[in-house]
Protein backbone atom coordinates (compact mmCIF):
# COMPACT_ATOMS: atom_id res chain seq x y z
CA UNK A 1 0.00 0.00 0.00
CA UNK A 2 1.42 3.38 -1.04
CA UNK A 3 2.23 6.10 1.50
CA UNK A 4 -0.24 9.29 1.29
CA UNK A 5 1.35 12.79 1.52
CA UNK A 6 -0.30 16.49 1.47
CA UNK A 7 1.58 19.12 0.96
CA UNK A 8 0.16 21.94 2.55
CA UNK A 9 0.62 25.76 3.84
CA UNK A 10 -2.64 27.85 4.69
CA UNK A 11 -1.49 29.89 3.34
CA UNK A 12 -1.11 31.08 -0.83
CA UNK A 13 1.97 31.14 -2.55
CA UNK A 14 4.37 29.38 -0.42
CA UNK A 15 5.82 27.06 -2.79
CA UNK A 16 3.43 23.84 -1.83
CA UNK A 17 2.68 22.94 -5.82
CA UNK A 18 6.62 23.95 -6.21
CA UNK A 19 7.54 21.53 -3.39
CA UNK A 20 4.86 19.04 -4.23
CA UNK A 21 6.61 18.56 -8.14
CA UNK A 22 10.08 18.47 -6.63
CA UNK A 23 9.32 16.04 -3.78
CA UNK A 24 7.67 14.48 -6.31
CA UNK A 25 10.11 13.89 -9.18
CA UNK A 26 13.01 13.05 -6.59
CA UNK A 27 11.50 10.28 -5.18
CA UNK A 28 10.68 8.80 -8.78
CA UNK A 29 14.02 9.21 -9.19
CA UNK A 30 14.91 6.62 -6.50
CA UNK A 31 12.51 4.32 -8.65
CA UNK A 32 9.28 4.33 -6.52
CA UNK A 33 6.24 4.56 -8.34
CA UNK A 34 5.02 7.83 -7.24
CA UNK A 35 1.74 10.10 -8.72
CA UNK A 36 1.37 13.63 -7.93
CA UNK A 37 -2.58 15.12 -7.08
CA UNK A 38 -3.52 18.42 -7.98
CA UNK A 39 -6.28 19.31 -5.45
CA UNK A 40 -6.30 22.88 -6.59
CA UNK A 41 -9.85 22.64 -8.70
CA UNK A 42 -10.32 25.52 -10.77
CA UNK A 43 -6.92 27.27 -9.68
CA UNK A 44 -4.51 23.85 -10.79
CA UNK A 45 -0.67 25.05 -11.75
CA UNK A 46 0.84 21.63 -11.16
CA UNK A 47 0.20 20.33 -14.91
CA UNK A 48 2.07 23.59 -15.66
CA UNK A 49 5.03 22.99 -13.06
CA UNK A 50 5.37 18.99 -14.47
CA UNK A 51 5.24 20.33 -18.29
CA UNK A 52 2.24 18.53 -18.52
CA UNK A 53 -0.72 21.07 -19.60
CA UNK A 54 -0.59 20.37 -23.38
CA UNK A 55 -1.63 16.38 -22.12
CA UNK A 56 -4.80 17.00 -20.12
CA UNK A 57 -7.41 15.20 -21.15
CA UNK A 58 -9.18 13.85 -17.96
CA UNK A 59 -9.30 15.59 -14.73
CA UNK A 60 -10.12 14.21 -10.91
CA UNK A 61 -13.34 15.65 -11.21
CA UNK A 62 -14.18 13.83 -14.59
CA UNK A 63 -12.95 10.77 -12.86
CA UNK A 64 -15.14 11.32 -9.55
CA UNK A 65 -18.05 11.95 -11.75
CA UNK A 66 -17.68 8.85 -13.59
CA UNK A 67 -16.59 10.15 -17.52
CA UNK A 68 -13.19 8.57 -16.91
CA UNK A 69 -11.61 6.03 -15.72
CA UNK A 70 -8.39 6.47 -13.50
CA UNK A 71 -6.07 5.59 -15.61
CA UNK A 72 -7.34 7.70 -18.35
CA UNK A 73 -6.93 10.78 -16.60
CA UNK A 74 -3.54 9.68 -15.18
CA UNK A 75 -0.61 11.76 -17.11
CA UNK A 76 3.02 9.59 -17.28
CA UNK A 77 6.02 12.45 -16.94
CA UNK A 78 7.95 12.13 -20.45
CA UNK A 79 11.28 12.30 -18.70
CA UNK A 80 10.67 9.95 -15.22
CA UNK A 81 8.88 6.59 -16.09
CA UNK A 82 7.74 6.14 -12.60
CA UNK A 83 5.93 9.46 -12.29
CA UNK A 84 2.46 10.53 -12.87
CA UNK A 85 0.28 13.32 -12.85
CA UNK A 86 -3.49 13.33 -11.44
CA UNK A 87 -4.76 16.85 -12.78
CA UNK A 88 -7.16 19.15 -11.29
CA UNK A 89 -9.83 20.30 -13.37
CA UNK A 90 -9.54 23.96 -14.31
CA UNK A 91 -13.34 24.71 -15.26
CA UNK A 92 -14.83 23.55 -11.59
CA UNK A 93 -14.90 25.21 -8.31
CA UNK A 94 -13.88 23.01 -5.07
CA UNK A 95 -17.55 21.83 -4.40
CA UNK A 96 -16.99 19.63 -7.24
CA UNK A 97 -14.81 17.21 -4.68
CA UNK A 98 -17.01 14.68 -3.10
CA UNK A 99 -15.40 13.14 -0.03
CA UNK A 100 -16.56 10.04 -1.28
CA UNK A 101 -15.14 10.70 -4.45
CA UNK A 102 -11.90 11.80 -3.48
CA UNK A 103 -11.90 8.41 -0.53
CA UNK A 104 -12.16 6.45 -3.59
CA UNK A 105 -9.60 7.77 -5.78
CA UNK A 106 -7.11 7.79 -2.94
CA UNK A 107 -7.93 4.21 -2.26
CA UNK A 108 -7.32 3.21 -5.81
CA UNK A 109 -4.09 5.29 -6.32
CA UNK A 110 -2.67 3.66 -2.87
CA UNK A 111 -3.01 0.15 -4.88
CA UNK A 112 -0.92 0.95 -7.27
CA UNK A 113 1.80 3.90 -6.56
CA UNK A 114 4.33 3.71 -3.39
CA UNK A 115 3.66 7.55 -2.48
CA UNK A 116 0.60 9.60 -3.53
CA UNK A 117 1.15 13.39 -3.16
CA UNK A 118 -1.85 15.29 -2.57
CA UNK A 119 -0.99 19.44 -3.62
CA UNK A 120 -3.80 20.75 -1.19
CA UNK A 121 -5.04 24.44 -2.57
CA UNK A 122 -4.06 27.33 0.01
CA UNK A 123 -7.32 27.88 2.11
CA UNK A 124 -8.49 25.93 5.20
CA UNK A 125 -11.71 24.99 3.08
CA UNK A 126 -13.12 21.96 1.75
CA UNK A 127 -10.34 21.77 -1.11
CA UNK A 128 -7.28 22.19 1.37
CA UNK A 129 -9.19 19.52 4.17
CA UNK A 130 -10.35 16.83 1.55
CA UNK A 131 -6.77 17.07 0.24
CA UNK A 132 -5.57 16.21 3.91
CA UNK A 133 -8.60 14.16 4.67
CA UNK A 134 -6.49 10.81 3.73
CA UNK A 135 -3.17 11.67 4.39
CA UNK A 136 -0.42 8.86 6.34
CA UNK A 137 1.68 12.12 6.42
CA UNK A 138 1.95 15.87 6.07
CA UNK A 139 4.40 18.22 4.60
CA UNK A 140 3.53 21.62 5.64
CA UNK A 141 5.37 24.14 3.69
CA UNK A 142 6.41 27.38 5.02
CA UNK A 143 8.08 30.84 4.29
CA UNK A 144 10.22 32.06 7.34
CA UNK A 145 7.50 35.06 7.86
CA UNK A 146 4.78 35.64 10.51
CA UNK A 147 2.11 35.49 8.60
CA UNK A 148 3.18 31.68 6.42
CA UNK A 149 3.84 30.62 10.05
CA UNK A 150 0.76 31.30 12.01
CA UNK A 151 -1.15 29.99 9.03
CA UNK A 152 1.18 26.71 9.12
CA UNK A 153 0.30 26.90 12.69
CA UNK A 154 -3.34 26.97 11.87
CA UNK A 155 -3.10 23.81 9.32
CA UNK A 156 -1.29 21.98 11.85
CA UNK A 157 -4.36 22.63 14.36
CA UNK A 158 -6.38 21.22 11.04
CA UNK A 159 -4.59 18.21 10.84
CA UNK A 160 -4.91 16.85 14.12
CA UNK A 161 -8.19 17.39 13.80
CA UNK A 162 -9.78 16.60 10.74
CA UNK A 163 -7.98 14.07 9.08
CA UNK A 164 -9.14 10.39 9.17
CA UNK A 165 -6.07 9.49 11.24
CA UNK A 166 -6.89 12.50 13.66
CA UNK A 167 -9.98 11.02 14.22
CA UNK A 168 -9.40 7.18 14.43
CA UNK A 169 -6.86 8.36 17.33
CA UNK A 170 -3.60 8.25 15.48
CA UNK A 171 -0.91 10.70 15.11
CA UNK A 172 -0.77 12.70 11.87
CA UNK A 173 2.95 12.64 11.01
CA UNK A 174 3.80 15.87 10.24
CA UNK A 175 7.07 17.73 8.63
CA UNK A 176 8.69 20.86 8.39
CA UNK A 177 9.67 22.31 5.05
CA UNK A 178 10.79 25.77 5.13
CA UNK A 179 11.02 27.27 1.24
CA UNK A 180 12.34 30.69 0.17
CA UNK A 181 14.97 30.57 2.66
CA UNK A 182 17.15 33.93 2.30
CA UNK A 183 20.71 33.27 4.76
CA UNK A 184 21.59 36.87 3.95
CA UNK A 185 18.20 38.40 5.21
CA UNK A 186 17.64 35.96 7.94
CA UNK A 187 20.91 37.24 9.40
CA UNK A 188 20.08 40.73 8.97
CA UNK A 189 16.83 39.76 10.85
CA UNK A 190 14.15 40.70 7.84
CA UNK A 191 13.53 36.78 8.53
CA UNK A 192 12.35 34.98 10.60
CA UNK A 193 15.46 32.27 11.96
CA UNK A 194 15.00 28.73 11.77
CA UNK A 195 15.39 28.24 15.36
CA UNK A 196 12.27 30.75 15.90
CA UNK A 197 9.83 28.58 12.85
CA UNK A 198 11.05 25.32 14.73
CA UNK A 199 10.04 27.08 18.00
CA UNK A 200 7.05 28.16 16.83
CA UNK A 201 5.70 25.62 15.21
CA UNK A 202 7.49 22.87 16.92
CA UNK A 203 7.03 19.80 14.95
CA UNK A 204 10.83 18.24 12.72
CA UNK A 205 12.24 20.01 9.65
CA UNK A 206 12.83 18.01 7.09
CA UNK A 207 14.58 20.47 4.85
CA UNK A 208 15.12 24.37 4.04
CA UNK A 209 14.87 25.15 0.49
CA UNK A 210 16.94 28.28 -0.37
CA UNK A 211 15.40 30.75 -2.43
CA UNK A 212 16.85 30.94 -5.51
CA UNK A 213 15.76 31.88 -9.54
CA UNK A 214 16.63 28.12 -10.16
CA UNK A 215 13.40 27.53 -8.71
CA UNK A 216 11.66 30.37 -11.08
CA UNK A 217 13.58 29.21 -14.42
CA UNK A 218 12.66 25.34 -13.90
CA UNK A 219 8.81 26.27 -12.69
CA UNK A 220 8.87 28.62 -16.03
CA UNK A 221 9.94 25.09 -18.57
CA UNK A 222 7.64 23.26 -16.46
CA UNK A 223 9.76 21.23 -14.84
CA UNK A 224 10.23 19.92 -11.35
CA UNK A 225 13.56 21.89 -9.97
CA UNK A 226 15.00 18.31 -9.14
CA UNK A 227 14.68 17.62 -12.87
CA UNK A 228 15.59 20.26 -14.66
CA UNK A 229 18.56 21.34 -12.51
CA UNK A 230 19.06 18.26 -10.42
CA UNK A 231 22.69 20.24 -9.24
CA UNK A 232 21.13 23.63 -7.95
CA UNK A 233 20.82 24.11 -4.42
CA UNK A 234 17.48 23.84 -4.08
CA UNK A 235 17.38 20.50 -6.08
CA UNK A 236 19.77 19.06 -3.71
CA UNK A 237 17.92 20.37 -0.72
CA UNK A 238 14.87 18.86 -1.73
CA UNK A 239 16.23 15.75 -2.65
CA UNK A 240 17.57 15.31 0.95
CA UNK A 241 14.25 16.17 2.13
CA UNK A 242 12.85 13.46 0.31
CA UNK A 243 15.13 11.01 1.18
CA UNK A 244 13.66 11.92 5.07
CA UNK A 245 10.32 11.32 3.92
CA UNK A 246 11.38 8.12 3.12
CA UNK A 247 12.97 7.56 6.40
CA UNK A 248 16.33 8.39 6.21
CA UNK A 249 17.92 10.18 8.68
CA UNK A 250 20.34 12.85 7.23
CA UNK A 251 21.81 16.12 9.78
CA UNK A 252 20.23 18.96 8.58
CA UNK A 253 21.87 22.10 6.71
CA UNK A 254 21.26 25.54 7.42
CA UNK A 255 21.94 27.31 4.18
CA UNK A 256 24.42 29.89 4.45
CA UNK A 257 26.17 29.10 7.61
CA UNK A 258 29.12 28.33 5.83
CA UNK A 259 29.10 31.88 4.54
CA UNK A 260 27.95 33.76 7.70
CA UNK A 261 31.32 31.61 9.71
CA UNK A 262 32.85 32.97 6.89
CA UNK A 263 31.50 36.17 7.79
CA UNK A 264 32.53 36.02 11.35
CA UNK A 265 35.98 35.39 10.38
CA UNK A 266 36.14 38.40 8.23
CA UNK A 267 34.09 40.41 10.79
CA UNK A 268 36.43 39.52 13.56
CA UNK A 269 39.54 40.89 11.29
CA UNK A 270 37.91 43.73 10.59
CA UNK A 271 37.44 44.77 14.34
CA UNK B 1 9.31 43.31 40.58
CA UNK B 2 5.94 43.85 40.70
CA UNK B 3 4.32 45.73 38.05
CA UNK B 4 0.81 47.79 37.65
CA UNK B 5 0.05 47.07 34.13
CA UNK B 6 -2.74 49.05 33.49
CA UNK B 7 -4.04 53.00 34.53
CA UNK B 8 -6.28 53.46 32.70
CA UNK B 9 -9.81 52.51 33.62
CA UNK B 10 -11.30 49.34 32.05
CA UNK B 11 -14.46 47.81 31.24
CA UNK B 12 -15.55 44.83 33.05
CA UNK B 13 -16.93 42.10 30.65
CA UNK B 14 -17.75 38.59 31.73
CA UNK B 15 -19.53 35.53 31.01
CA UNK B 16 -22.55 33.97 32.70
CA UNK B 17 -25.04 31.09 32.55
CA UNK B 18 -28.55 30.99 32.23
CA UNK B 19 -30.67 28.05 32.63
CA UNK B 20 -33.09 28.77 29.65
CA UNK B 21 -36.52 27.05 28.79
CA UNK B 22 -36.25 26.09 24.79
CA UNK B 23 -39.45 25.28 23.36
CA UNK B 24 -39.12 23.27 20.31
CA UNK B 25 -42.51 24.03 17.35
CA UNK B 26 -43.63 21.41 14.89
CA UNK B 27 -45.45 21.97 12.14
CA UNK B 28 -48.54 22.50 11.41
CA UNK B 29 -47.71 25.50 13.68
CA UNK B 30 -51.39 26.72 14.16
CA UNK B 31 -51.58 22.80 15.35
CA UNK B 32 -48.49 23.30 17.60
CA UNK B 33 -50.12 26.82 19.01
CA UNK B 34 -53.05 25.13 20.18
CA UNK B 35 -51.14 22.97 22.29
CA UNK B 36 -49.04 25.40 23.53
CA UNK B 37 -52.70 27.37 24.37
CA UNK B 38 -54.19 24.12 25.93
CA UNK B 39 -50.81 24.03 28.33
CA UNK B 40 -51.16 27.68 28.98
CA UNK B 41 -54.33 27.06 30.22
CA UNK B 42 -53.49 24.54 32.57
CA UNK B 43 -50.88 25.74 34.14
CA UNK B 44 -51.25 29.63 33.52
CA UNK B 45 -48.16 31.80 34.04
CA UNK B 46 -45.44 28.80 32.95
CA UNK B 47 -43.76 30.91 30.76
CA UNK B 48 -44.14 33.78 32.93
CA UNK B 49 -40.70 35.25 34.06
CA UNK B 50 -38.65 32.53 32.07
CA UNK B 51 -36.19 33.45 29.62
CA UNK B 52 -37.81 31.33 26.29
CA UNK B 53 -35.35 30.35 23.82
CA UNK B 54 -37.21 29.16 20.17
CA UNK B 55 -35.53 26.55 19.02
CA UNK B 56 -36.42 25.63 14.83
CA UNK B 57 -33.23 23.91 14.23
CA UNK B 58 -35.12 21.18 11.03
CA UNK B 59 -37.83 23.25 11.00
CA UNK B 60 -38.62 24.18 7.67
CA UNK B 61 -39.83 27.63 7.93
CA UNK B 62 -38.85 30.72 6.18
CA UNK B 63 -38.09 34.46 7.53
CA UNK B 64 -41.70 35.69 7.09
CA UNK B 65 -43.35 32.58 8.81
CA UNK B 66 -40.51 32.89 12.20
CA UNK B 67 -41.45 36.24 12.45
CA UNK B 68 -45.17 35.84 12.56
CA UNK B 69 -44.46 32.81 14.78
CA UNK B 70 -42.57 35.21 17.24
CA UNK B 71 -45.42 37.12 17.13
CA UNK B 72 -48.06 34.52 18.06
CA UNK B 73 -45.51 33.71 20.79
CA UNK B 74 -45.48 37.39 22.02
CA UNK B 75 -49.35 37.88 22.08
CA UNK B 76 -49.23 34.73 24.58
CA UNK B 77 -46.78 36.32 26.87
CA UNK B 78 -44.10 34.37 25.69
CA UNK B 79 -41.18 36.41 25.06
CA UNK B 80 -38.65 35.10 23.14
CA UNK B 81 -34.99 35.68 24.46
CA UNK B 82 -33.20 33.99 21.32
CA UNK B 83 -33.40 31.75 18.44
CA UNK B 84 -31.81 28.80 18.05
CA UNK B 85 -30.82 26.97 15.28
CA UNK B 86 -31.96 29.71 12.63
CA UNK B 87 -30.00 30.32 9.84
CA UNK B 88 -28.75 33.98 9.99
CA UNK B 89 -30.66 35.03 6.83
CA UNK B 90 -34.04 34.68 9.18
CA UNK B 91 -33.03 37.22 11.58
CA UNK B 92 -33.10 40.72 11.07
CA UNK B 93 -33.83 43.55 13.19
CA UNK B 94 -36.07 43.50 15.34
CA UNK B 95 -35.78 39.87 15.90
CA UNK B 96 -34.55 38.36 18.87
CA UNK B 97 -30.61 37.08 18.54
CA UNK B 98 -29.43 33.77 17.26
CA UNK B 99 -28.22 31.45 19.95
CA UNK B 100 -25.52 28.84 19.70
CA UNK B 101 -23.70 26.55 21.50
CA UNK B 102 -26.22 25.16 24.09
CA UNK B 103 -26.40 22.11 26.10
CA UNK B 104 -28.42 19.99 27.39
CA UNK B 105 -29.66 19.85 31.02
CA UNK B 106 -32.02 17.93 33.40
CA UNK B 107 -35.46 17.81 33.07
CA UNK B 108 -37.45 20.97 33.51
CA UNK B 109 -40.25 20.91 35.96
CA UNK B 110 -43.51 21.13 33.48
CA UNK B 111 -47.16 21.27 35.05
CA UNK B 112 -48.32 17.53 35.21
CA UNK B 113 -50.26 16.60 32.37
CA UNK B 114 -51.14 12.77 30.48
CA UNK B 115 -50.23 13.25 27.34
CA UNK B 116 -47.50 15.97 27.89
CA UNK B 117 -48.37 18.31 24.91
CA UNK B 118 -45.19 20.25 24.97
CA UNK B 119 -42.11 19.74 26.48
CA UNK B 120 -39.27 21.98 26.73
CA UNK B 121 -36.17 20.50 24.58
CA UNK B 122 -34.62 18.08 26.80
CA UNK B 123 -31.86 15.28 26.25
CA UNK B 124 -32.05 12.35 28.10
CA UNK B 125 -28.83 13.31 30.05
CA UNK B 126 -28.26 12.77 33.76
CA UNK B 127 -28.54 16.14 35.55
CA UNK B 128 -25.68 18.92 35.50
CA UNK B 129 -25.76 19.43 39.77
CA UNK B 130 -25.34 15.82 40.17
CA UNK B 131 -22.51 15.05 37.77
CA UNK B 132 -20.34 18.31 38.74
CA UNK B 133 -18.84 16.40 42.02
CA UNK B 134 -17.49 14.10 39.69
CA UNK B 135 -16.53 16.46 36.94
CA UNK B 136 -12.96 17.15 37.06
CA UNK B 137 -11.46 20.13 38.08
CA UNK B 138 -8.69 20.93 35.79
CA UNK B 139 -7.69 19.50 32.66
CA UNK B 140 -3.86 19.51 31.51
CA UNK B 141 -3.12 19.20 27.58
CA UNK B 142 0.21 18.28 26.62
CA UNK B 143 0.69 19.38 22.83
CA UNK B 144 0.38 23.02 21.66
CA UNK B 145 -2.39 24.87 21.32
CA UNK B 146 -2.59 26.24 17.75
CA UNK B 147 -3.30 28.92 15.84
CA UNK B 148 -7.16 29.21 15.54
CA UNK B 149 -7.76 26.44 18.32
CA UNK B 150 -9.68 27.44 21.72
CA UNK B 151 -9.88 25.55 24.51
CA UNK B 152 -12.98 26.27 26.82
CA UNK B 153 -12.65 25.09 30.22
CA UNK B 154 -15.28 26.82 32.75
CA UNK B 155 -14.85 24.26 35.00
CA UNK B 156 -11.26 24.64 36.53
CA UNK B 157 -7.63 25.30 35.38
CA UNK B 158 -6.03 24.94 32.43
CA UNK B 159 -2.61 23.82 32.49
CA UNK B 160 -0.80 23.46 28.88
CA UNK B 161 2.76 21.69 28.50
CA UNK B 162 3.80 23.21 25.66
CA UNK B 163 3.29 26.43 23.68
CA UNK B 164 -0.06 28.62 22.85
CA UNK B 165 0.41 30.14 19.16
CA UNK B 166 -0.53 33.42 18.30
CA UNK B 167 -4.25 33.37 17.56
CA UNK B 168 -5.15 30.63 19.81
CA UNK B 169 -7.19 31.65 22.78
CA UNK B 170 -7.86 30.06 26.29
CA UNK B 171 -11.01 30.57 28.37
CA UNK B 172 -10.87 29.07 31.73
CA UNK B 173 -12.68 29.06 34.82
CA UNK B 174 -9.92 29.33 37.05
CA UNK B 175 -6.06 29.34 36.75
CA UNK B 176 -4.24 28.82 33.16
CA UNK B 177 -0.91 27.52 34.09
CA UNK B 178 1.46 27.36 30.82
CA UNK B 179 4.99 25.92 30.45
CA UNK B 180 6.02 27.04 26.81
CA UNK B 181 5.67 30.39 25.16
CA UNK B 182 2.40 32.07 25.50
CA UNK B 183 1.56 33.94 22.38
CA UNK B 184 -2.12 33.87 22.18
CA UNK B 185 -4.80 35.06 24.57
CA UNK B 186 -5.93 33.90 27.79
CA UNK B 187 -8.30 34.17 29.86
CA UNK B 188 -8.75 33.29 33.17
CA UNK B 189 -11.70 33.50 36.21
CA UNK B 190 -13.70 33.83 33.33
CA UNK B 191 -17.02 32.48 35.09
CA UNK B 192 -16.38 35.17 37.99
CA UNK B 193 -13.06 34.01 39.88
CA UNK B 194 -11.15 36.64 41.22
CA UNK B 195 -8.20 34.86 42.36
CA UNK B 196 -7.26 32.86 39.21
CA UNK B 197 -3.88 33.65 37.78
CA UNK B 198 -1.71 33.34 34.80
CA UNK B 199 1.26 31.55 34.80
CA UNK B 200 3.49 31.02 32.02
CA UNK B 201 7.07 30.25 31.20
CA UNK B 202 7.56 32.75 28.29
CA UNK B 203 5.17 35.93 28.13
CA UNK B 204 4.19 36.99 24.47
CA UNK B 205 0.49 37.48 24.99
CA UNK B 206 -1.79 39.03 22.54
CA UNK B 207 -4.26 39.37 25.35
CA UNK B 208 -4.84 38.66 29.16
CA UNK B 209 -7.75 38.69 31.25
CA UNK B 210 -8.73 37.81 34.61
CA UNK B 211 -12.48 37.89 35.77
CA UNK B 212 -12.94 39.90 33.43
CA UNK B 213 -10.60 42.15 33.31
CA UNK B 214 -8.90 42.99 30.09
CA UNK B 215 -5.14 43.58 29.30
CA UNK B 216 -3.95 44.00 25.62
CA UNK B 217 -0.04 43.46 24.38
CA UNK B 218 0.22 46.88 23.72
CA UNK B 219 -0.24 48.22 27.28
CA UNK B 220 1.86 45.08 29.05
CA UNK B 221 5.22 46.16 30.47
CA UNK B 222 7.81 45.46 27.90
CA UNK B 223 10.12 44.47 30.54
CA UNK B 224 8.22 41.48 30.70
CA UNK B 225 7.96 40.29 27.05
CA UNK B 226 9.87 37.02 26.75
CA UNK B 227 10.03 36.16 30.60
CA UNK B 228 8.28 33.99 32.87
CA UNK B 229 5.36 35.73 34.25
CA UNK B 230 2.35 35.41 36.58
CA UNK B 231 -0.18 37.66 36.84
CA UNK B 232 -3.08 38.02 39.44
CA UNK B 233 -6.11 40.69 40.36
CA UNK B 234 -5.82 43.52 42.94
CA UNK B 235 -9.04 44.89 42.73
CA UNK B 236 -9.53 46.19 39.32
CA UNK B 237 -5.46 46.71 38.37
CA UNK B 238 -3.91 43.04 36.71
CA UNK B 239 -0.57 42.96 38.82
CA UNK B 240 2.38 41.11 37.02
CA UNK B 241 5.51 39.65 38.75
CA UNK B 242 8.14 37.53 36.83
CA UNK B 243 9.04 34.37 38.15
CA UNK B 244 12.51 33.27 38.64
Amino acid sequence: MGKVIVVTSGKGGVGKTTSTAALGAALAQRNEKVVVVDFDVGLRNLDLVMGAERRVVYDMVNVIQGDAKLPQALIRDKRLETLFLLPASQTRDKDALTPEGVEWIVGELKKYFDWIICDSPAGIERGATLAMRHADMAVVVTNPEVSSVRDSDRIIGLLDAKTLKAERGERMEKHLLLTRYDATRAERGDMLKVDDVLDILSIPLIGIIPESTDVLKASNVGAPVTLADARSAPALAYFDAARRLAGETLPITIPGDKRSLLGKIFGRKAA
Amino acid sequence: MTKVLTDAPTIRIKGRSFLAVVLSPDLPLDEWLVRLDDLAARSAGFFLGRPVVLDVTDLAIDKLQLADLVGELGQRNVRIMGIEGARPSMLGPGMPPLLKGGRPVSEMEQPPTEAAPTEPKQHPKKATAQEAGSQPQSIVINEPIRSGQSVIFPEGDVTVVGSVASGAEIIAGGSVHIYGALRGRVMAGSVGNSGARIFCRKMEAELLAIDGIYQMAEDMAPALRGQAVQLWLEGDMIMAETLS
